[in-house]
């Protein structure tokens, strides 16, 4: 079952007189509980692809739906009830709170969706396997980079959502880190079944995922 | 949570916290210390009346109820006023205003003293020449007087012959026959304090002398004092409305620039809460419920500030101003800071509510 499709997905920006293609008929199914690799380099439209299926930005044309759910005709309100209980996204820059808690952190994305019960027993196992279960007290300037991605895993899926987008996960880590963060992201994907998207540019850390697709000048190649 | 964010955002940033809090706080203050003085003074005013010890006053024809007036009364209506059924004492004052708000009572001051129980003095005694004058202690500490020191007023140097304790009426007296001639104002009197055989018959005693004296305004004392007040002073309450309304703008200004800038240092973070789903909503309630903490706290700083105007003002001015710290007042100023600040909130709360989250997101 197919928990992305993407049909003929265009998208154009205006930059200054001159139209950009950043999309040009983008065709794409992701199975539900795959682990998927977009790979591209810069300016390929991967990123534009990532903030289209994140509800960050509206497609031009096409038909895109996330679990059965159609994007296209989403308004501003929509693009944030979908932010809010189908993607969890992880950024290259960790984008965590700076003024609150690994814990506030990772609550905040529950308060912001409604949920008020404790964490279950499920995602405190999430938490052990991410290896941050000891820091939930701690500020994330006291944290190394790696440690503050793991903590953006757990606050993209801590509200369990119907895919987990990464954007260049690994972008502002080392070696040792960018394996032990990709490691996690698989072990999840495996254990919990989580549908992981993932953009890289980078084919070592595309080589972690199920399925490795190519974007080239707004277009996919591969899938 | 949004609550701990609201305090962790207020935590992280301790120095602009502290500035917007005491800058929303001086709004308050002026507002405060304005109605204390205003209070305290007509307050102080309506104790030293009471400190005569008279039962009525009689005043000159036109003259104000709380205002000190001049030396417009003829001195012929003392006799008057003296051969009424009832009267025991009727002791003629005279005032000359020596600028602003100070002036100089003239007074006889056997009849004075012996109306109002005596002087209690500090230091030193009463006149004993024609250039000596006596002074109550809040007058001597704000001057630095002492007995034998001069005092220069009227265009001349009078000796301070005597210090009192304050709650007498004036804060300078000398004597009735030295002000009527340097004020060229021989025969005439300011006012006439009355002592009755008993308080019980000063409406009596009042209606009567009414009847002969219908253009002089005649006051038990106790009717005179609760004229004392804000609400008799149109001028005062204009003034604090003009002061409210600063304080308003004040809020409003300090609050807009703290928010809008702290709108703008936080346009990553309120990207990340919009990725995160968090909808206009949430962030406007973000920003108000810091701004209503920022007021509350504001306004705690600006009552305590209050105490240090009263504090500043009792030690450096005592004999020309006095503050009250008037508690009723403490929650109108706080929800008028409020109200400036939750208004100067709207326009960068709703900036950041608008902002859009892919934007924010990249903002560095």
């Amino acid at each position: 079952m197919a928990i992305i499709e993407i049909q003929n997905l265009r998208k154009t920006f205006r930059s200054g007189d001159v139209d950009v293609h950043a999309l040009r008929g983008v065709n794409l199914l992701v199975e539900k509980g795959e682990f998927l690799a977009v790979v591209g380099k810069s300016g390929s439209g991967k990123s534009t692809l990532f903030h289209i299926l994140g509800g960050l930005t509206p497609p031009t044309s096409g038909t895109v739906k996330i679990d059965g759910q159609s994007l296209t005709e989403l308004d501003e309100a929509g693009r944030t009830l979908l932010r809010r209980n189908s993607v969890g996204f992880v950024f290259q820059k960790y984008n965590l709170l700076p003024t609150l808690t690994i814990r506030d952190n990772i609550d905040i994305a529950r308060d912001i969706s409604g949920k008020t019960a404790p964490w279950d027993a499920a995602f405190n196992e999430v938490v052990e396997i991410l290896g941050i279960a000891q820091k939930m007290d701690r500020k994330p300037r006291q944290l190394s980079g790696g440690e503050q991605q793991r903590v953006a895993i757990a606050r993209a899926i801590v509200n369990q959502p119907a895919i987990l987008l990464a954007d260049e996960p690994t972008g502002n880590l080392d070696t040792e880190n960018s394996d032990m963060v990709l490691d996690l992201l698989r072990h999840l994907n495996k254990k919990t079944g989580q549908t992981v998207l993932m953009i890289t540019h980078d084919p070592e850390a595309a080589a972690f995922a199920d399925r490795i697709v190519q974007m080239r000048d707004g277009e996919l190649y591969g899938a | 949570m949004v609550y701990k964010l609201v305090y962790e955002n207020l935590k992280h940033r301790p120095v602009r916290t502290l500035l917007s809090s005491l800058a929303i706080g001086l709004g308050v203050t002026m507002m405060l210390a304005l109605v204390g003085v205003g209070e305290g003074m007509l307050e102080d005013q309506a104790n030293r009346a009471r400190g005569v010890g008279a039962d009525l006053v009689v005043r000159a024809p036109g003259s104000s109820v709380v205002g000190m007036g001049s030396l417009s009364m003829n001195q012929g209506i003392l006799s008057y006023v003296r051969s009424q059924k009832h009267v025991t004492l009727a002791t003629p004052i005279g005032v000359h205003s020596t600028g602003g708000v100070s002036s100089i009572m003239g007074i006889n001051y056997d009849e004075f003293a012996e109306m109002g129980g005596g002087f209690r003095f500090r230091e030193g005694g009463r006149f004993s020449a024609q250039n000596d004058v006596i002074i109550d202690d809040l007058y001597a500490r704000e001057k630095k007087l002492k007995v034998g020191s001069l005092l220069n007023t009227m265009n001349r140097d009078w000796r301070v012959s005597g210090i009192f304790a304050s709650g007498k009426l004036a804060r300078v007296m000398i004597p009735l026959t030295v002000l009527q001639e340097l004020a060229s104002a021989n025969g005439k009197i300011t006012m006439i304090y009355v002592k009755l055989d008993d308080p019980a018959n000063t409406q009596a005693v009042i209606d009567a002398m009414k009847k002969d004296l219908p253009e002089y305004p005649i006051y038990a004392m106790e009717e005179l004092i609760k004229q004392f007040s804000v609400n008799n002073l149109p001028e005062l309450k204009a003034f604090i409305g003009v002061v409210v309304s600063l304080a308003v703008l004040f809020g409003f200004l300090v609050v807009f620039l703290a928010m809008y800038t702290a709108v703008l240092e936080r346009t990553r973070e309120i990207g990340i809460l919009k990725a995160l789903g968090a909808g206009p909503g949430y962030v406007l309630g973000i920003l108000l419920r810091e701004t209503v903490l920022l007021a509350i706290i504001g306004s705690l700083c600006g009552i305590l500030m209050s105490y240090g105007t009263r504090w500043l003002i009792s030690t450096f001015i005592p004999a020309s101003m006095v503050q009250a710290i008037v508690y009723s007042w403490w929650p109108i100023a706080s929800l008028i800071t409020l109200a400036g600040a939750v208004l100067g909130v709207l326009y960068p709360a709703l900036k950041a509510a608008k902002q859009d989250a892919l934007d924010s997101l990249s903002y560095d």
